[in-house]
């Protein structure tokens, strides 16, 4: 493996016992002691995640606004600044090269967050598109470090955070999917409230240098507020539990955001935008549901849905046991004749038949 | 605490404890640490026999499934219901509160298995 990639946070991982695991060609910590006791913990008051594998674009110029809406599947040009949103970068046959989240830092001045094993591919397409749109498109991914803050306590903790100063907007005025500049030591740090676990939280950039030391110091204002290192594994079933997708998963090349559930990310009335042509659902092309089961056996990734006689109707794209719920939940793309849920439906379990019911996503939805 | 030189081990990382005509059979702690939190245990019933390399459960975490291999051949006599209840105890305890069957074996039957010694070269290799 000595082409493994390690984020700026390594030593912080190591020397809490992290156990590592390959994703997207980079190792992460996929946990520290107990994936159940840090899921559990993000729930209930906070975890702190390293994410610094994701992608990060700068789009900045006077076509920024235009480039965007033309680029991504969304309208990126009505966002404010000082917002962000969710949005999908398409292919022209409208399937999907990566969902990113998008962040409005000035007029004419965007970020851009993706996934790590896309980062090549989300490169490629911004910068292809990017042709005499008067923008400028810059990877920046190694120059900066990402950490996840999440959790009921996420708030409490980053104020209480020393060296992180000159909040541009007060804390309890921060909206979700919203984001806020500061300093961290009189170095910038972007404050975005967004994640990928279902609970209130924030996304912190910065400096790949600064990292280490932030890491620390909120690990430190949070030790009084509940705060543990998470790994991947709990951020697998937090995501899994708010019906938030993973691209490999619930998202790839062959999937249009309409199948995934994603139809209103796309606003197919902009006058011309990559994909346009070819975003519209495909007649009788399987659709994303949630499943949940009883019991205590989950369904995988690539099992069979299947009905009563055994006819195969779809397949898991995630599943686990819900260490919230206490029992197994999945994600699946099956036939439309079959999402209603009329029909009873069962997980193939390696062999065992497990009657699951279709379920509204998400899962779990925090209280406000 | 059971004294892990008294036990041999299968490349597979399940441990056996033989006493006399019976054997107590777990997972190891790498086994365990590996796997994540355990979340479910399948045991096959009591009377059930099998042989050596045959799969007689399953271990699932919260990211992974387990296969278990029978590290021995013989027919199981007692199985592990409070690991069944509460399959954390496969992480918390695993040479202890964590077994998960006990199988009645003839003589010799842990003959060829790994010592602690080989067991520990064999995770650390």
């Amino acid at each position: 493996m000595s082409d493994a990639r390690y984020t700026p946070l390594r030593e912080r991982h190591e020397a809490l016992g992290a156990s590592f695991t390959d994703f997207g060609g980079w190792q992460m910590p996929v946990r520290y002691t107990s994936d159940l006791a840090e899921h559990h913990a993000v729930r209930e008051s906070a975890g702190i995640f390293d994410i610094s594998h994701m992608a990060e674009f700068m789009i900045v110029g006077p076509g920024a606004a235009g480039y965007l809406d033309y680029a991504l599947a969304g309208r990126l040009s009505a966002l404010a600044v000082g917002k962000a949103k969710y949005s999908l970068l398409l292919a022209e046959d409208g399937g999907i090269i990566d969902d990113v989240i998008v962040y409005r830092l000035a007029e004419d001045d965007f970020l851009i967050i993706s996934n790590a094993g896309n980062r090549d591919a989300v490169r490629e397409a911004l910068t292809e598109r990017s042709e005499s749109k008067g923008v400028e498109v810059t990877d920046v991914s190694d120059s900066y470090a990402l950490i996840a803050v999440q959790g009921p306590n996420a708030e409490a903790i980053l104020a209480a955070t020393a060296g992180i100063e000159d909040v541009s907007v007060p804390w309890s005025e921060q909206k979700y999917y919203a984001w806020a500049s500061a300093t961290y030591n009189g170095k910038p740090l972007l404050l975005a409230r967004t994640g990928y676990t279902g609970e209130d939280g924030f996304e912190l950039l910065v400096a790949a240098s600064d990292a280490p030391a932030l890491w620390d110091a909120v690990v430190a204002a949070g030790s009084a507020h509940g705060l543990v290192p998470a790994g991947l594994a709990a951020r697998d079933t937090l995501r899994l539990e708010a019906g938030m997708p993973l691209y490999g998963h619930e998202l790839t090349r062959g999937t249009k955001p309409a199948q995934a559930g994603l139809g209103r990310v796309v606003v197919t009335d902009k006058d011309s935008f990559v994909g346009k042509d070819g975003v519209a659902p495909v007649e009788g092309a399987r659709v994303l549901v949630g499943l949940a089961a009883e019991g205590r056996r989950a369904g995988r990734a690539e099992y069979a849905v299947v009905t009563e006689d055994g006819a195969v109707v779809g397949e898991i794209t995630s599943g686990a046991l819900s260490p919230t719920l206490g029992h197994p939940i999945a994600m699946a793309f099956v036939d439309p004749a079959v999402a209603d849920g009329s029909a009873p439906l069962f997980l193939d379990v390696r062999g065992t038949k497990i009657p699951a019911t279709i379920t509204a996503l998400p899962f779990y939805r925090r209280k406000k | 605490m059971t004294d892990l030189n008294t036990l041999r081990y299968s490349e597979e990382h399940e441990w056996v404890a033989v006493d006399g005509d019976s054997a107590t059979i777990g997972i190891t702690d790498f086994a365990a640490d590996a796997l994540g939190d355990i979340v479910f245990v399948e045991l096959p019933a009591v009377g059930t026999s099998f042989n050596r390399g045959d799969v007689f459960g399953e271990a699932e975490s919260t990211k992974s499934v387990s296969e278990l291999y029978a590290p021995v051949d013989g027919t199981v006599v007692e199985v592990n219901d409070a690991v069944v209840g509460d399959p954390s105890l496969v992480n918390s305890a695993p040479f202890e509160g964590g077994w998960l069957v006990k199988i009645s074996v003839a003589e010799g039957a842990a003959d060829g298995l790994l010592d602690r010694d080989a067991y520990v070269a064999l995770t650390e290799g």
